[in-house]
Parts: structure tokens; sequence; C-alpha cells
């Protein structure tokens, strides 16, 4: 009898070694997935942008993901479309990352609720550029080339430079880097997130290594700043949130430009919420745009792309005090809302942006050394 | 056949057990092409990866021993009660709740407590002047961590040793105290030597129970990785790090080996302490 | 009753220990009512009926709490009744894999489930429903031990070949024999899965579906109040639950306790 069993126990275990090769399901074949939508490169695939708007609407519905409304002024954004078109917008999972947003893509193939469009940080977006359908918004000519891939698959949609945000009624202004080394910040230094995992964190790194002697490619005096940080006693290892801005817990917070500045109008009067690009270390990155291949509403998300590239759309980003991609084009051509414009946080000297040889070096030696600075 | 009828049950198990956990013993042994390579447990076995199977492996123990040692008192002054009475009823109720269902809300109680806005931070700064973050932001860490893991570490040591402390039968103890013993004598003699076995089997339990643990700390810690499972859930969710999903199965086999270990002690335990039931 | 060392030695462990876990609960209480100015604020309590992606996560809870108690019954009471009747060679072999759960943490479990989880959602849809396959699984090791303690209570193999014996099927002899007879064990069973299932976040949350955890937990980052008001009406209902099981559960008791 135990012979059979092991004999039935070694076969079962060399089935089941053989079917983990098995590979994804197969594509659905939705109602969405081989349509002249999902194939089209342009508004003038469709016949124009009024056919565009037209086929949109019969879809009715746009599944988008990981869009807090109070990040780059989605909220606005949101409602915007949803009014000018009639077209209802379902948004999962505000609080998600770039990873999240493909795996989500992933995991709901084929299905209605696929997310139709994501926003991802640059090396997400290159990761993954073979889910994307390609396709060139009228606005296209823009978009500066070393912000957008040459077939449309994926472009920058807006940008920032990382900034600290601070409470200016609990702690001193910081103006550099190193300011936030000082015993005044004690126990209120927040990172906005860990840089092993989220990409915005990542870049507070990179600003935090720039403003200490580094450079795009040389990460380690950023994570020395931190381990230095956290020996001081300034270092929060947590998460901030609006919620605990307000609170109080994190006075201060190292975050892109637009977040914390919309944290300035959203908690004016309750707290005195500042925003500082540290002089000497501006990193700025662009967010990307791109159309998921199989989004089950191909039309609506072709259109939401229009939408976002469009003055209208990119202003409501200006808004937001984020940088839209289109900034330049704008101001040349006068239709960019010019008060906005003016309340952008200052920017003077070099800007920095990685590229993504840059950015993939750096990661190798943060990941090998952040939990050693800072665990 | 006879056979049939357990063909469903063993079909069911075999697909969403055995098939995932082979996928991932499997995985740990292979690289992004999926030849075969061990390189991916010589990565674990250096730098951050080791420290946290360090960190889990303290945190786990030290979590074992503040749960046994207090979750055996407690115990104690429950067995001595009355059977059918409240304080077991909710005792045990209390103790399964926290042991079995605690995870998120264990953490948010935590952070209620002794969170930057808790009540006990508070009480104490309000009354004392005692700021208990004075030197850090030692909730996140491994102090905070053991602390939180000890409810629910007492209350699964209290569920899994009180039915050893059952089946201390009361004529034992009256026995050694005719012979002329004192309680010391039959805790030395007796009690002692009886509940050994429950009591170390419970400390596996306990130290297997919180090296698996993966939802107090995770609604806790955002920040950071300290300990092997929130590692997991890097490589499940970081957008920085792409691609390393064999990586993190890797980490998940090394688990399945430091729990395994742990359990079959504890099922050689079992088997002496059936001797005395 | 006279004041004996044991019993101040008792009372000093249950004094403290209670405090030590009574505490968290109070503060827990004391911040869901925070207020402006020390005054107690519910809006918290009354957040949870307004939060609809909350209720949406309770609702998905309590249903998977129910499949998922009765995809365990209906999985194992048959296959357990059948293998002490008819193939007692296996019972190692289930018995070994309803407590394998037990050594592989869930947090692993997921890793490997993620890939399975793709075909699962391609044939059958994507809802949180679909967890149900792997809460039944998690369930097993303590279901298992509760029915087979009820199997043993009673003389199963007599009553079997009785019924058997006076012309019933094998289907009348699970339904109206067995499982009457065990009831306490299938209620005790249900109970635990209900709580394990209800407070499950692992799986659900690396998979991306919004159950209750996963939801308490998002709900956490923006609204601690509301979060830990969530947090203690869980608590509070999983011990009702659990504690309303030990008056199910008596009479197993006074059965062992004779021998």
């Amino acid at each position: 009898m135990n012979q059979t069993r092991v004999a039935r126990l070694i076969g079962v275990g060399a089935l089941a070694v053989a079917l983990t090769a098995c590979g994804t399901p197969p594509p659905k074949e939705g109602a969405a997935g081989g349509t002249a939508a999902a194939a089209a490169k342009s508004a003038a695939d469709f016949g124009g942008l009024d056919k565009l708007v037209e086929a949109a609407k019969k879809e009715g519905k746009l599944n988008v993901i990981a869009l807090p409304p109070d990040w780059a002024n989605y909220g606005e954004m949101l409602k915007a479309f949803e009014a000018k078109y009639d077209i209802k917008i379902d948004s999962a999972q505000p609080d998600g990352s770039s990873a999240d947003e493909i795996k989500a893509a992933q995991q709901l193939k084929g299905g209605d609720r696929a997310p139709d469009v994501f926003d991802l940080g640059l090396n997400v977006a290159v990761a993954n550029k073979d889910m994307f359908a390609p396709y060139k918004v009228a606005t296209w000519d823009d978009i500066a080339v070393e912000l957008k891939d040459a077939d449309g698959r994926y472009y920058g949609d807006y940008g920032g430079f990382m900034s600290i945000g601070y409470d200016a009624g609990k702690v001193p202004a910081p103006t550099t880097v190193a300011d936030l080394l000082k015993p005044e910040y004690g126990n209120k230094v927040a990172l906005n997130g860990d840089p092993t995992q989220a990409g915005a964190a990542f870049t507070g790194v990179v600003m935090a290594s720039i403003g200490s002697g580094g450079s795009a490619d040389d990460i380690a005096p950023g994570v020395e700043f931190f381990k230095k940080l956290k020996q001081a006693g300034n270092f929060l290892p947590v998460d901030p949130s609006p919620a605990s801005i307000e609170s109080g817990q994190t006075p201060v917070v190292i975050d892109w430009d637009y977040t914390n500045a919309a944290q300035t109008a959203k908690l004016a009067g309750k707290v005195d919420w500042k925003t500082v690009v540290p002089s000497g270390a501006q990193v700025g990155a662009y967010y990307n745009q791109a159309i998921n291949k199989d989004a089950p509403h191909p039309a609506a998300a072709r259109l939401w792309q229009e939408f976002l590239y469009s003055d209208e759309g990119q202003n409501i980003y200006l808004k937001g005090l984020s940088r839209p991609v289109r900034l330049d084009a704008m101001v040349k051509s006068g239709k960019v809302d010019a008060a906005a414009n003016a309340k952008l946080p200052k920017t003077e000297g070099k800007q920095v942006f990685q590229t993504q040889e840059q950015a993939d070096k750096t990661k190798a030696v943060l990941t090998a050394t952040w939990a050693q600075a800072v665990g | 056949m006879a056979w049939l009828v357990a063909v469903p049950f063993l079909a069911y198990v075999g697909v969403f057990l055995v098939y995932p956990t082979v996928l991932v013993l499997a995985g740990a042994f292979q690289d992004a092409d999926g030849g075969f390579t061990l390189s991916n447990l010589t990565t674990l076995t250096g730098g951050v990866y080791l420290q946290a199977f360090w960190r889990s492996v303290e945190l786990s123990a030290l979590s074992a021993l503040f749960g046994a040692v207090f979750g055996a008192l407690l115990s104690w002054a429950v067995a001595v009660g009355n059977p059918e009475g409240l304080l077991r009823r909710t005792v045990v109720a209390g103790a399964g709740v926290l042991a079995q269902f605690g995870g998120v809300p264990l953490a948010f109680a935590f952070l209620a407590t002794v969170g930057f806005q808790g009540f006990l931070t508070r009480f104490l700064r309000d009354t004392f002047g005692l700021d208990l973050f004075s030197g850090s932001a030692w909730i996140f860490e491994l102090p905070g961590l053991t602390l939180v893991y000890t409810f629910f570490q007492i209350p699964l040591m209290v569920i899994v040793f009180l039915p050893a402390l059952d089946g201390l039968r009361p004529q034992w103890r009256e026995a050694t105290e005719s012979l002329g013993g004192s309680a010391w004598t039959y805790w030395r003699h007796v009690g002692g030597p009886i509940l050994l076995s429950p009591f170390l089997g419970a400390l596996l339990l306990l130290f297997a129970n919180a090296f698996s643990a993966y939802a107090t700390a995770a609604a806790l810690v955002s920040q950071g990785s300290p300990i092997v499972p929130l590692q997991i859930r890097g490589f499940l969710t970081s957008e920085v790090l792409l691609g390393q999903e064999n990586l993190g199965k890797a980490l998940g086999l090394g688990m399945v080996v430091v729990v395994t270990i742990a359990m079959g002690l504890y099922a050689l335990l079992q088997k002496r302490v059936s001797k005395w039931q | 009753m006279a004041v004996t060392t044991k019993g101040v030695l008792r009372a000093i462990v249950l004094v403290v220990l209670g405090a030590y876990f009574i505490l968290p609960l109070v503060a827990m209480a004391e911040f869901s009512t925070r207020g402006v100015g020390g005054a107690r604020n519910f809006d918290s309590w009354t957040g949870i009926f307004a939060d609809s992606d909350l209720t949406d996560s309770i609702i998905a809870s309590v249903q998977l709490a129910v499949t998922s108690s009765l995809l365990m019954l209906v999985l194992l009471v048959p296959t357990m009744t059948w293998i002490r009747l008819r193939l007692p060679q296996l019972r190692r072999l289930v018995e070994f894999l309803c407590l394998l759960p037990v050594a592989i943490p869930a947090i692993v479990l997921v890793v490997g489930l993620a890939p399975l989880y793709a075909w699962v959602n391609y044939f059958l849809g994507y809802s949180s429903l679909t967890l149900t396959f792997v809460y039944t699984v998690l369930v097993l090791p303590f279901a298992y031990r509760a029915i087979d303690a009820g199997l043993s209570a009673i003389d199963l193999k007599t009553l079997a070949e009785a019924a058997r014996s006076l012309g019933a099927s094998w289907g009348t002899v699970l339904w109206r024999i067995v499982v009457p007879n065990i009831r306490t064990a299938l209620l005790g069973a249900s109970l635990l899965s209900v709580a394990l299932v209800l407070g499950e976040f692992t799986i659900a949350s690396l998979l991306n579906f919004d159950t209750l955890q996963p939801q308490v937990n998002l709900i956490g980052k923006r609204n601690a109040g509301l979060s830990i008001a969530v947090s203690l009406a869980c608590l509070v209902f999983a011990f009702v639950l659990l504690f309303l099981l030990s008056y199910v559960g008596r009479r197993r008791r006074v059965t062992v306790a004779d021998d």
C-alpha cells in the first residue's frame, strides 16, 4: 500500500511541476478586442474628432485607475470630462501605484472592469510598453521628443519637481536639503513612500542625493543623507497623507511639488502649508499616459487622451500646480492659464531629469543599501 | 470504486493548495527565462535579505517567548476557575478573536493606543510630560512589532495550552498533597514535567505563527520591509524593482522551510504529549 | 473565601493581563469618538454606513463567509465520513492535506495563487467571490479538527451499517444520519470559518480584491477615526460570534472530561 501511495504522490508531484509551465490564459475575445476603435492610431482613423466623441459616447463608460483626486488636480479633470462628454468614469484604486495599475490590467484582462488608460512612472511605462496601444493625440507635435515614445505608446502628460513641503507654523523654512538635518526638524520629516517600492519616493532620494553633492548617476549621497536624518532622529518612516499633515503627525513632507502644493489649498486656514523646491537640487520627472491595448472602452480611452492633451485638460493640470507637458507650446500660443502658471513653485538654475539608464543604475545601488541605512 | 468519492476533495486541494505551493517552490529555483538556477538562493544569503530573515526570527522568537510565558499564566488563571463560567468563556472567545482574526484591526488598535495620536501617548504626555517618541518611531520597527505581536501570541497560547492544563487531573494534586508535598513539590515533580512538552510545543507553534504573520505588520508598517513577509510584499507591489518575482518565491521557499521545521518539531512533541491524555 | 497565595496570584494575573487587553479596546473607543476640544463625536461611527465602498466590502466579505463555509462543509463532510467508513488508508493523507495550510503561510501561498487566479478570472469572471476557493483551503485545518472531533464522538460505523441494512442510500445516510448527529461540530466549524474569512487580509489584498479587511486598511490611510471605528466593530462582532460558539460546544466538553 505504501509503495502505491508513494508512486501516486510522485506522479502528482511531477504533474504539478509540469503544470507550472502553464502560461497565462489566452486573451478573451471581448467585444472591444477586435473593433476598429481599438486599432485607431489617431483621431483621423475615426474620421475626425467628432466621430471619436460619438464612438466614445456610445461606449458610455471609462475605467481609470490610481488617480487620486488631489494629485495633479485629477479630481477636477475627472469631473470636467464627465460633464463635457456625459461619459461615466469608474475610478478604481485611487491610492494604487503604477505597478498596481499594470497588475490590475493583467488580472482583469478581457473583462469590462479592466483599466482603459494608465498614468505611469517612466520606469513602469518602459517596462510594459507591449501592453499599450499606439495612439497619437491631436497635439502630438507639441510634446518634446525626449518625453514621448516614437510610436505613441506612452508619452508624458504632466510632471513636477521634487519638493519639501512644510508646516510653516511648526518648523522654520528649509531652503536646502541639508537644512532638514537640523534639530528643529526632530521626528518631523517624512518621505512620501518607500523608495524601493514607489517611484516618487525614489526620486525623493535622488533629490536628496543631488542636494548632498551627488548627481543623477550617483545616489549614494542621498542614501547617506537619509541615514544621517535617521540618526539625528528627524526621519519618520510613515507614509504622509492629507490626514497625517492635518493632524500634525508629518509636518515636513518630501513629495512632488504639485502634491505638496495641493495641500496648501486644501488645508488653507487649518495648516500653513508651504512648498519649496530646494535650490541646487531640482529633480523633475514626468508621468506618462498610455492606453491599454485590451481596453474595454477603446474609443472612450482615446477621447480621454485627447481631452488631457487639449488646452483645457493641460490647464487643469496646471491649476493643480503640476507642469503640463505642453506648457511651453501653450505659453507661446497664449492659451496657457496665466494666473495658474504664475503660481507654480519657482525653480531656478539647473534642472535634472534622470534618463532610464541613470535610473536603472541608481535603483540597483538603492535597493542594495537602503535597508541598511534606514532600517 | 470507493476511491471516486475522495477524488473531488483531493482534486480540489491539489488545484488550490498544492499547485500554488509547487509554483512557489519551483519558481525559487528558476531564473527569468525559466531555466534552473541557484542564484535566487545565493542572493538571499546576503545583505538585506539575510537581515530580514534574522529580524523575522528575532521577532518571532521574542514574541513567542512573551506570548508563551504570559499566555501560560493566563491559561492557568482561567483553568483553575469554573469550566462553564463566564470568565472562561470570555477569555476563550476573546483569545479566538485576537489569535485568528486580529490582523488589520489589531494594527489599528495598537495605533489607537500608542500611536502618535494614541490614547496612551496623549495620556502620558498630558499627565506626566512623557514623550513616547523622543527617541525614534519605534512603533514601526522591531520593538513596536514585538509589542503588537504579543497581542495575538498570548491569546494563541491560551487556545493551545488551555487543553493541556485541563488535562492535569485534580487527583494528581490531591495525591501529591496527601503524600505530604507542597505546591512547589507538585509543580516541580508532577505538573512541570507533564506540562513541559505541551509548553515547548506551544512555543514552537507561536514561533511559526509569528513568522508567517503578515496582516498586522502590513497594516502597521508602510515604509521599509524589516521582516520577510513584508519583503515578499515588496516584490509583489514594487514599481521600482521590476521582474524579480522569482527572488520573492525564493524568500517564500525560505519561509516554508522555517515554518515546516518548527511545525515538524511541534508534531513530534505532540506525539509525546498524547501519552498523558 | 479564604485569601490564598494562589488566589492572590490569580487575581494579579487576571487584572494585569486583563488591563493589557482591555486598554487597546478602550483606546479605540476613545480615538474613534474624538471631537473638537474634548467633546465626544460619533461621526466616525455613523460614517461607516455612509461610506459605500465600505458597505460594499462588508457585503462581499459576508457573502464570502457564507460560500466558503458551505463549500467547506460540502467538501469535508462527505469525504471525511467516507474515509472513516470505507477508505481508512487515506486517512493520513487527508489529514496531512487538511493540516498543510498551516505550514504554508498565506503570504507565500498568494505568490503562487496569482497565476492560478488569472485562469480562475478567465473562466469565472472577476469577482471577489472567487476567493471562496482559497478561503475554503485556508479554513481546512480548523474545520478538519472540529469535524473530526465530531465524527469521533459518534459511533459512525454502527449508525451507517444500521441505516444501510434498513435500505437507506448513502445520500440518506449522510444527510439524515451523520449530519444531524454532528450538528454541533458542523456549527463550530462554520463559525470558525466565518470568523477567519471576515478577518482575512493577506490574500485578498495581494490579489487586489475589495473585501472588508483591505478596505479597512485603505481607509486607515485617509481617515483614522473611521478605520478605528470599523476595526473595533469587527473585533466586537467576531467576539460575539465566538462567544456564542462556546455555548454550542458544551456537550462535547462534557464527554471528554469523563475519560
